[in-house]
């Protein structure tokens, strides 16, 4: 019988560390659950299940994410390709309170008569008896709370991944959900499938770009792993050529996901079509994903090329913030404001990551570039989902009143909602004691510790803009009458109340006491390798 | 013994504000009440804190914790001469404009007592910059002014309210984030000596490299020179002004434009005294435009509330020209005329509002012949402004006077200029009086009444004050002389010796 053995080569298992990567797994395998309940469990016990096993797993998930972070266990897991390090753990742990949030959000349906945001039955045509018929039966698609986990274990890993071909699959794990919860809109259907179109073809399009950048960064290096990437930099063997082409396509397809300009253009598109507490997920959560992925790879990897594509970054960093500033003063509507307030915030990001500010080099005591961007992620994030919640509640018998006109005097008809809207508008603007000044405070100080203190002044003055057309819709909302015909505002569940309340209560403690944050961003240190 | 003096004054307006605003809107009078009452506990205690700093120095009321540890920011609170004065003068003039105003909010876009509230809110965050000793603090609070002021003027104010509000806040906002950018700068400086720390204390003991000092001396500067203001960066003040309730204008102009001047003093000359000096000549060209062009501007105007804001912009050039002119009297005269200047201002624009509530315009053509009908009004408002163009004998005579001393030993051509400031001065504050208040009486003007006893109320501690301090100041020059000593002994200038020696006449 020896002679039906074939000779093998010397297989050894992979070495996985499952208790370092077990937030990841519970994410992926509450979502794998999920698909399970779709196919077996009747129709009406769905919603419930559903919502527990995401909230569960996300607890959990950030939980254990929690005692990684306390026995500060730093590894490179599963033979390489995960990078369980301080920046990841940090951005796990925002990622799934952000999630948290949104699902609440996603699970809401006091505010549109016992519906939810999202489209009952996907294939029905919009406008037909089909999908009068479903609206009548009360049908919904409770898909998309594992899709949703999905997407944030595709976040997380994207955030964590230390090997170039795990950051694409990454990549697509958490786009391909997005593309379809982005398609999901129960009202404006045609607009929210128009969107959801866009961002897959265009997505599709940066992700060829980043693939490409990764063949040849293959090409140049031989390896996938950033390690490898930045081993094979610092002894310059490769084509100088192909390290630069490589990089450049690279950081194309790493932009998209930022937002940076200009590869923004499916930003606006795609927040307004989108089912608003999707906008609001996808604004806050892919934002954080990307530009730690971002970081991870031009820091750890490309880090011995720095000066070759440092310059570029700086063009990008001030075209994303003067053209997200600028654009969105001409917006008239409240959730493509958001989007170009979302791009211009990118670009203050980007000042903290190309001033390179690390705690290595030398005499310097200060704020790093990672802590800077950690912190100004957490205090970006918060109000972003506060103010997508907001935008649901504004309604009429269209569904979301999200025309700016619309909004017109609304301080007056909800003193409360208007207050608390104008309050996350002025974080976003960076006015002192609330998060975004702190954030903002972090990221230049960052970048002007690096030496960019052009992109600094650059920045306050996009910061001037940026707060001309928050402004802007305060005044619209507190200094204008109202219209006969104005939107109601509709009451909201507890899911939206608590959602809106997380987001108000981190913005305000962000800018009032904002130190254990700030430690807790500094404590993560650095990227591994 | 501290115990928390100044957190207790920063803190007793805010609690203020927010029993204010619990009370329910139909009762706008106790709402007014209420806050009227917390108005006049805080001047109570300034007054007390004051007169400890006037017996002991301000080494008691510093207070210093650690507030964001990764910044380097404190919550750190303490006094000096100069920083007392202006508390002294937010804690007097808040209770003066709430009686003022008594009945000027109630044709807001709000209720009634919100505008008490924003009044107390501002109060709270100008003592807070007024003392802060940390730079971050400071800039916090300095940018959160914004918010009470500009709900103030977009608020209550005339038909172009929600215009002058937004010039208002991109103005000072403009100046504000330049400002963060060399507040950002400093954070790197002193990261890069050690330890980050924003106390001035830690940084006043920074060696700054001759360029970077210079470049964060002008993010500094500019803010100031935005909040001041100086010509060529004033053209929000007279639309906001113009615009805003005569109380809301008193605090812009009185108090809030202070925080322009006083920055100057405290973080320009005291952080970046090279770079302050290096300055010099451009700043006092810039002070002196600003007093000749805003007075030139004030005897154009048809509209007495902007008139007002154009005499201030004259005033404060006389008030950063002292400050440059680096003499100790012209800076213990810039630091005076801050608070003189308040006290005169808010009793020309409250006389001034006065008489624009009872005729419901503000153009200078609507009137005539007001001392006829109303010679009580009349006479508070010749005096407010005669006290406004520094007559002698009332206290913004020995300010004015001691700016164009101090600038005189230092740079004579411009002091000379200077002087014409106060001619023109006289023009266009007698031709307002001329125009409104003499000569037959305008239609309209018949059944105007004269001054309430509330009114008389609000104007009293005022026209008091402007005397007393004319014809005695020395408790409060007493007060703000070791402060400008310390600041002249940082930038490192000692005042000339007169050129003329005593002892020659004696010969």
């Amino acid at each position: 019988m020896s002679a039906m053995l074939l000779p093998v080569a010397d297989f050894t298992a992979p070495k996985i560390e499952y208790n370092e990567l077990a937030p990841l797994l519970v994410v992926f395998g509450a979502a794998c659950v999920g698909v399970l309940v779709e196919a077996f469990l009747p129709r009406p016990l769905r919603h419930l299940v559903q919502l527990a096993i995401t909230v569960v797993a996300v607890v959990v998930s950030g939980v254990l994410t929690g005692i990684l972070m306390n026995d500060k266990k730093e590894l490179l897991a599963a033979q390489g390709a995960i990078s369980v390090d301080g920046p990841a753990l940090f951005t796990w742990l925002i990622l799934l309170a952000l999630s948290l949030i949104s699902v609440l959000l996603f699970a809401e349906r006091s505010i549109d008569g016992g519906l939810s945001a999202f489209a009952g039955q996907a294939a029905a045509v919009p406008g037909s008896d089909a999908e009068r018929e479903g609206t009548a039966a009360r049908v919904e698609h409770t898909e998309i709370f594992p899709l949703t986990l999905f997407a944030v274990g595709g976040m997380m890993l994207f955030a964590a991944s230390n090997d170039l071909l795990v950051l694409f699959v990454a990549l697509e794990v958490f786009s391909l959900p997005l593309y379809l919860l982005c398609g999901l809109a129960r009202r404006r259907r045609l607009i929210s499938q128009e969107a959801a179109m866009k961002y897959f073809l265009l997505g599709a399009f940066s992700s060829a770009f980043l693939l490409f950048g990764i063949a040849l960064l293959y090409g140049y290096a031989g390896t996938m792993s950033l390690g490898g990437i930045a081993d094979a930099l610092s002894s310059d063997t490769g084509s100088d050529t192909i390290l630069l082409a490589g990089t450049g396509l690279l950081g194309v397809g790493l932009l998209f996901k930022v937002g940076g300009v200009p590869f923004h253009s499916w930003t606006p598109d795609v927040y307004q079509g989108a089912p608003t507490p999707v906008t609001g997920f996808m604004a806050a959560c892919t934002k954080i994903a990307a530009f730690v992925g971002l970081m991870r790879v031009f820091y750890v990897a490309l880090g011995g090329s720095r000066w070759d594509w440092a310059p570029m970054m700086w063009i990008i960093a001030i075209l994303t913030m003067v053209v997200g500033s600028i654009v969105a003063i001409t917006q008239t509507d409240v959730k493509r404001m958001l989007a170009y307030s979302s791009i211009a915030h990118a670009g203050f990001l980007l000042t903290a990551f190309v001033g390179l500010a690390q705690a290595g080099s030398g005499v310097h005591t200060g704020i790093t570039s990672t802590q800077a961007v950690l912190f100004y992620l957490v205090s970006y994030g918060f109000p972003t989902i506060g103010a997508f919640a907001v935008v649901t509640l504004v309604r009429d018998a269209g569904g979301e009143a999200t025309h700016l006109s619309r909004w017109a005097g609304l301080g007056k008809k909800s003193p409360l909602l208007a207050g608390i809207f104008a309050f996350f508008l002025l974080s976003f603007a960076g006015i002192p004691l609330t998060a975004g000044f702190t954030g903002k405070w972090a990221v230049f100080s960052a970048a002007w510790t690096g030496g960019a203190w052009p992109l600094v002044v650059v920045a306050v003055l996009s910061s001037l803009v940026a707060a001309f057309f928050y402004v802007r819709v305060i005044v619209l909302m507190f200094f204008s009458d109202l219209p006969a015909d104005a939107p109601d505002v509709a009451l909201p569940g507890w899911q939206t109340t608590s959602a809106v309340a997380l987001g108000l209560a981190a913005t305000v403690v962000l800018g009032l006491v904002p130190g254990p944050v700030l430690d807790l961003a500094a404590r993560a240190g650095e990227f591994i390798r | 013994m501290n115990i928390g003096w100044l957190t207790l004054l920063l803190l007793l307006p805010f609690v203020g504000a927010i029993a204010t605003m619990l009370v329910p809107t139909a009762k706008a009078l106790t709402a007014k009440q209420v806050a009227l009452g917390f108005s006049l506990v805080t001047l109570v205690l300034t007054a007390i804190v004051a007169i400890g700093y006037h017996r002991n120095g301000g080494e008691d009321y510093a207070e210093t914790h650690t507030w964001i540890k990764a910044f380097g920011a404190h919550y750190a609170l303490g006094l000096d001469g100069v920083g007392i004065v202006l508390v002294v003068l937010t804690a007097l003039l808040t209770p003066i404009v709430m009686i003022a105003s008594w009945n000027d909010a109630q044709h807001g876009r709000w209720s009634e007592k919100s505008f008490f509230a924003w009044i107390l809110g501002l109060e709270a965050l100008s003592i807070g910059v007024f003392s802060a000793t940390d730079v971050f603090l400071f800039y916090v609070l300095f940018e959160a002014t914004l918010i009470p002021m500009y709900f103030l003027i977009g608020g209550f104010g005339g038909p172009q309210r929600s215009y002058a509000a937004v010039k208002f806040l991109l103005y000072s906002l403009l100046g504000g984030l330049l400002m963060l950018a060399s507040v950002v700068g400093l954070y790197v400086v002193s990261a890069k000596a050690g330890e980050p720390s924003y106390l001035l204390s830690d940084l006043m003991k920074l060696d700054i490299s001759q360029n970077t000092e210079r470049w964060l001396f002008l993010g500094f500067f500019f803010a100031f020179a935005v909040k001041a203001p100086m010509v060529p960066f004033h053209t929000w003040l007279p639309d906001a002004a113009g615009e805003a309730t005569p109380g809301t204008s008193v605090l812009l102009v009185g108090i809030l434009d202070k925080i322009g001047t006083f920055g100057m003093i405290r973080f320009c000359l005291g952080l970046f005294p090279n770079a302050s000096e290096w300055a010099t000549p451009v700043v006092l060209v810039l002070a002196l435009i600003s007093v000749l062009y805003g007075a030139l501007l004030a005897i154009g105007q048809t509209d007495i509330k902007r008139l007002i804001a154009y005499t201030s912009i004259s005033h404060f050039g006389f008030i950063v020209m002292g400050i440059f002119a680096l003499t100790s009297q012209g800076l213990t005269g810039s630091t005076l005329y801050m608070f003189n200047h308040g006290l005169s201002t808010a009793a020309l624009f409250l006389v001034a509002g006065y008489l624009i509530s009872r005729r419901g315009s503000a153009r200078i053509a609507d009137y005539g012949g007001v001392e006829k009908v109303a010679p009580v009004l009349a006479g508070t408002f010749l005096f407010a402004g005669l006290s406004s163009l520094a007559l002698p004998g009332l206290s913004p005579f020995i300010s004015e006077f001691m700016v164009l001393a101090g600038t005189f030993s230092r740079h004579k051509v411009i002091a000379v200029i200077a002087v014409l400031g106060i001619v023109l001065a006289a023009l266009y504050i007698l031709l307002m009086y001329q125009r409104t208040m003499t000569g037959p009486v305008r239609d309209g003007i018949e059944k105007l009444k004269d001054l309430t006893g509330r009114e008389i109320l609000a104007i009293a501690p005022l026209v008091v004050l402007i005397i007393g301090l004319g014809i005695f100041p020395k408790p409060i020059v007493d007060i703000i002389k070791p402060a400008v000593d310390e600041t002249m002994q940082r930038v490192g200038v000692t005042d000339k010796a007169p050129q003329i020696p005593v002892t020659e006449g004696q010969k």
